[in-house]
């Protein structure tokens, strides 16, 4: 009974006499005078919260670690999420319990609806992006989104980590040619019936879709960079869903049900379910050749109108413990460095944020030298980047999507 | 001090617990200051109730848990009444045990690739029917969640098997079945008749923990379920990691409805139990021997098998996947084998299983002294807990764990104990308690008081009772209930994760932070690493009774079935 009694009073004890670990107060760092955000960064540990479903993409988030670590004295330790949404709601977790200092969350890896749900509740440390050293390289001319994250300006409070193109991929060994617009990928499947489908909305890719189909058809594509109140909604969104209408019985399944995500397009395409899927990044798609789960005669391609395409961003929660080590973190990663080898399919195979004009000359060297991968479409082949629609759209076509298309029975 | 068991326990669990409660219920009425939300409001119901769809999920979630449960509580029953005692029964208990170790998600991963068009089945038929693409029909997530209670079911048989083992020797069912033999009953009515009611109170919470489990799954639905529209838990999740956190008010309210079924579906059951035991009572009274019984005996080992055989081709399939190369329809092995991803795993392998071992024996140490203890006191007091704190300790098995987590990351963050060992320790606790619980207390309850009454009439202490007389005679129970909590406390994801604020990286947060990239390699490796510590706690829970009795006939009997 003894031994029982001990270890249950060190446990009752220490949790009755928890008295609240002092929240050690980081004070906002003084990012107009670098070396003094460096001082401060040094000896820090700044925890990141990235999506952690790609051991490659989690081999990049280490090497940069070691890179801060070894140039800075930077501890960096990656706190690998299934689902970004968690890292939020830990900051909100925070923000009621009024832990307004000394969080745990110190960067987030980020874009769209979290970065604008994040602003809108005030849960973000900044600005602080547009005045790192390295932001100078950051191409804010030629890709308006690094600036500009689903619309919504970004005003310093994130920074541009990564681009993101909508691209198609098929199988070589079974499709000869491809449909290269909305319409002809609807007559693709007339003929092909089941051999498509999209994630189920809210899912991003799937939202993604949905997106691209609409950005193609609207009449006027300027009314979707403004908010949906704006503009009359319903007849805006009229040719998306007589689209729909046509498409979702010749989907797979017949659209009764639907893969949960993008990697489950991968899945399917290995498993001979679908013969055309779609991803954010050709380089992706390289990568999964080299990891085995493609077979090598996959190759991408676009539509012939362009695609959507986005940035992702790393930010800084308002109650970060690091904030400091997170910026002096944020600025490497957008170093031409840590830039070069985040595009080598070697390593990830994602595209660069950086101007190629405004690197030094080897860099730019090293950059057009590199291999892109078998799969991956180099920025001539990728068409034009289309602009992501105004959240406000996406919320409006998902509500919609789901009574439509979510409820088959 | 024993008094103060019951006392401890309520304080350990009642911060976490109402914590979490609050934390679900008050953003279901609109009041959430860090959204916005300052009042209390309806409206998080009225945009609940305005979901498409939302009555096919509240049938799906409802109807699919019953019916998972109940076919599994009859086919254990069926199977225990078919075999036990005989040689099939104890090579069956020792293959479906395993299973146990074997994590939800990764059965229902397993599964899936056994059943999908794409499946494992479809790519041994192929070859003959010539097919070079898989056929276009529904297998998986189809409408009715018929795979999804079938993932359930095969997962829960060996669950409910292994309570039932537990208790059966408390229930004497050895020489019961014996006597109802002598009077000519066949094996599975006499069993039905004379042993069920002995066994069922003894093993009704468990399978109210099943029913619970059922109706509130989310990994298993996500993979196997229905998915226009899923089932509620799952559409709750989503609305809770939706980035619009507006949404959170909406899913908030979803938990509370989700709570309102599960208290729903048990109640339907215990009604059930009620309509079974009067008939039931009548059914064995009529006298009817039913000897003839082979082919139902067949059937119930085939059952058995069939859901054991289902899940180990499925961790065959994860197996083969951890090493495969690429791998396509319809070739019924990869082209090529590679060790690649074991590899880059094994490295920092040690750390995350240290840190996971740490974490539940810590947990379950402390769950087991608080439950015995529990148990202990109202033995000698003659004092059952009230409904009111039985309630508090099955709390968080009856919530949505996700909307949960809330109230209780806002309370950990409360207190500053987060981020620390203790606290992941807690909140494991706080799960890993009432399997303990449920695992234990029916056995122990169900112990011949006669034992103890001897002991104390030769003299013994009521300390050296317990010590040497109950604790010894339920060392297979405990054993049992101890690896039932590292299972539980090996398995949390989101409370490591919140908890821990990212920490404490285990293998299972390893595991379902890998398994969102879609790759079956990983989610193979993954799976198999996630079995280790559980399948290792399920073996010394079976050899240590065995080695320890092993000079001591009746006392090997008494810990084994």
């Amino acid at each position: 009974m003894r031994v029982f009694l001990a270890g249950l009073s060190i446990v009752a004890g220490l949790a009755t006499a928890a008295v609240a670990i002092p929240a050690k107060a980081d004070p906002a760092p003084d990012i107009g005078n670098w070396q003094s955000v460096l001082d401060q960064a040094r000896g820090q540990t700044v925890y990141w919260h990235a999506w952690g479903g790609e051991p490659r993409i989690n081999d990049y988030i280490a090497w940069a670690g070691a890179q801060v670590q070894e140039r800075y004295g930077i501890n960096v330790v990656q706190v690998k999420l299934s689902d970004t949404a968690d890292a939020v709601a830990k900051v909100l977790s925070e923000k009621t319990a009024g832990v307004d200092d000394g969080g745990a969350v110190d960067m987030i890896w980020l874009n769209g609806e979290n970065f604008a749900a994040m602003k809108r509740n005030d849960l973000l440390f900044g600005p602080w992006a547009e005045q790192t050293p390295n932001f100078a390289y950051v191409d804010v001319e030629g890709k308006p989104t690094v600036i500009n994250d689903f619309t919504i300006p970004t005003m310093g409070l994130e920074a541009p980590w990564g681009m993101a193109q909508v691209s198609f991929y098929y199988d070589t060994a079974r499709l000869d040619s491809v449909p290269r617009s909305a319409q002809e990928l609807l007559e693709w499947l007339v003929k092909h019936p089941g051999r498509f489908t999209y994630p189920q909305p809210p899912n991003y890719m799937g939202s993604t879709f949905l997106k691209q189909i609409l950005t193609e058809l609207v009449e006027n594509p300027k009314v979707l960079q403004q908010p949906a109140n704006q503009a009359d909604a319903e007849k805006v969104l009229a040719p998306l869903w007589g689209y729909l209408e046509d498409l979702q019985p010749l989907l797979w399944r017949n659209g009764q049900a639907y893969p949960q995500n993008g990697a489950s397009l991968r899945t399917m395409m290995a498993d001979n379910e679908i013969d055309i899927a779609f991803s954010f990044s050709s380089g992706e798609v390289s990568s999964a050749i080299e990891a085995m789960e493609l077979p090598d005669t996959v190759r991408s391609y676009v539509f012939d109108n362009g695609t959507l395409g986005n940035t992702n961003f790393v930010a800084i929660p308002y109650n970060a413990s690091a904030k400091a080590g997170a910026v002096v973190l944020a600025d490497f990663l957008m170093s031409p460095e840590a830039q070069l080898r985040k595009q080598d399919p070697q390593y990830w195979g994602a595209d660069t944020v950086l101007a190629m004009d405004k690197l030094p000359a080897d860099m730019q060297k090293a950059f057009a030298d590199l291999d892109l991968g078998i799969a991956s479409l180099s920025p001539s082949e990728r068409g034009t980047v289309l602009p992501e629609p105004h959240p406000s759209w996406m919320e409006l076509v998902e509500t919609e999507w789901q009574k439509r298309y979510g409820v088959a029975q | 001090m024993l008094r103060f068991f019951p006392a401890f326990t309520l304080i350990l669990m009642i911060g976490p617990v109402c914590a979490g409660l609050i934390g679900t219920m008050l953003p279901a009425f609109g009041y959430l200051p860090a959204l916005g939300g300052d009042g209390i409001s309806i409206d998080p119901w009225r945009d609940l109730l305005r979901q498409p769809g939302l009555a096919i999920s509240v049938r799906l979630s409802l109807v699919n848990g019953l019916v998972a449960t109940l076919i599994s509580f009859s086919l254990v029953m069926l199977f225990c009444a078919a075999w036990q005692g005989t040689r099939i029964f104890a090579v069956m208990q020792r293959l479906l045990s395993p299973i146990l170790s074997v994590p939800h998600a990764a059965a229902a991963f397993g599964l899936a690739f056994l059943i999908a068009p794409s499946g494992w089945i479809v790519r041994a038929v192929a070859p003959f029917a010539g097919w070079d693409r898989p056929p276009d029909i529904v297998t998986l997530h189809d409408p009715m969640g018929i795979a999804l209670i079938a993932g359930l079911v095969a997962k829960e048989i060996p669950f409910l098997l292994l309570m039932t083992l537990a208790a059966l020797p408390q229930a004497d069912a050895d020489r019961t079945r014996q006597v109802v033999l002598t009077f000519g009953y066949g094996r599975v009515v006499g069993w039905l008749k004379a042993v069920l009611p002995r066994i069922y109170p003894q093993i009704r919470l468990p399978v109210l923990a099943v029913l619970a489990y059922s109706t509130s799954v989310v990994d298993v639905a996500m993979i196997l379920g229905p998915t226009t529209p899923a089932p509620l838990a799952v559409r709750i999740l989503g609305w809770l990691s939706d980035p619009d956190l507006s949404h959170r008010f909406l899913a908030s309210a979803g938990a509370m409805l989700q709570l309102i079924l599960v208290l729903m579906a048990i109640v339907i059951w215990r009604g059930g139990e009620k309509l079974a035991g009067f008939w039931g009572r009548v059914w064995a009274e009529g006298g009817m021997r039913g000897r003839r019984d082979g082919t139902l005996r067949r059937f119930a080992a085939g059952a058995a098998i069939l859901s054991a055989g289902a899940v180990f081709l499925g961790l065959a399939s994860l197996m083969v996947w951890s090493f495969a190369g690429y791998w396509s329809f319809p070739e019924f092995l990869p082209r090529s084998f590679s060790l690649r991803l074991w590899m880059r795993e094994y490295d920092m392998l040690g750390a995350i299983l240290w840190t996971t071992l740490v974490i539940a024996v810590l947990s379950v140490m402390v769950a087991i002294a608080l439950v015995l203890g529990c148990l202990e006191n109202e033995t000698r007091r003659f004092q059952k807990p009230g409904q009111g704190a039985m309630l508090l300790i099955y709390l968080p098995l009856l919530m949505p764990q996700i909307s949960f987590m809330f109230g209780l990351q806002v309370f950990f963050t409360g207190i500053g104990l987060e981020r620390t060992l203790i606290s992941v320790a807690i909140v494991h606790l706080i799960f890993v308690l009432p399997y303990v619980f449920l695992s234990l207390a029916d056995p122990f309850r169900a112990l011949d008081p006669r034992y103890g009454q001897t002991a104390l009439c030769l003299g013994a202490s009521p300390a050296r009772v317990f010590w040497r007389v109950r604790l010894p005679l339920l060392t297979r129970a405990v054993l049992t209930a101890c690896a039932v909590g590292l299972a539980v406390s090996v398995g949390q994801y989101l409370p490591t994760l919140l908890i821990g604020a990212g920490r404490f990286a285990t293998v299972t947060t390893e595991a379902v932070a890998l398994a969102s990239g879609g790759d079956r390699r990983m989610i193979g490796i993954y799976g198999l690493l996630q079995m280790i510590l559980p399948f290792a706690g399920f073996a010394l829970a079976l050899l240590i009774p065995a080695v320890v009795f092993r000079q001591r006939r009746g006392m090997a009997d008494h810990n084994r079935v």
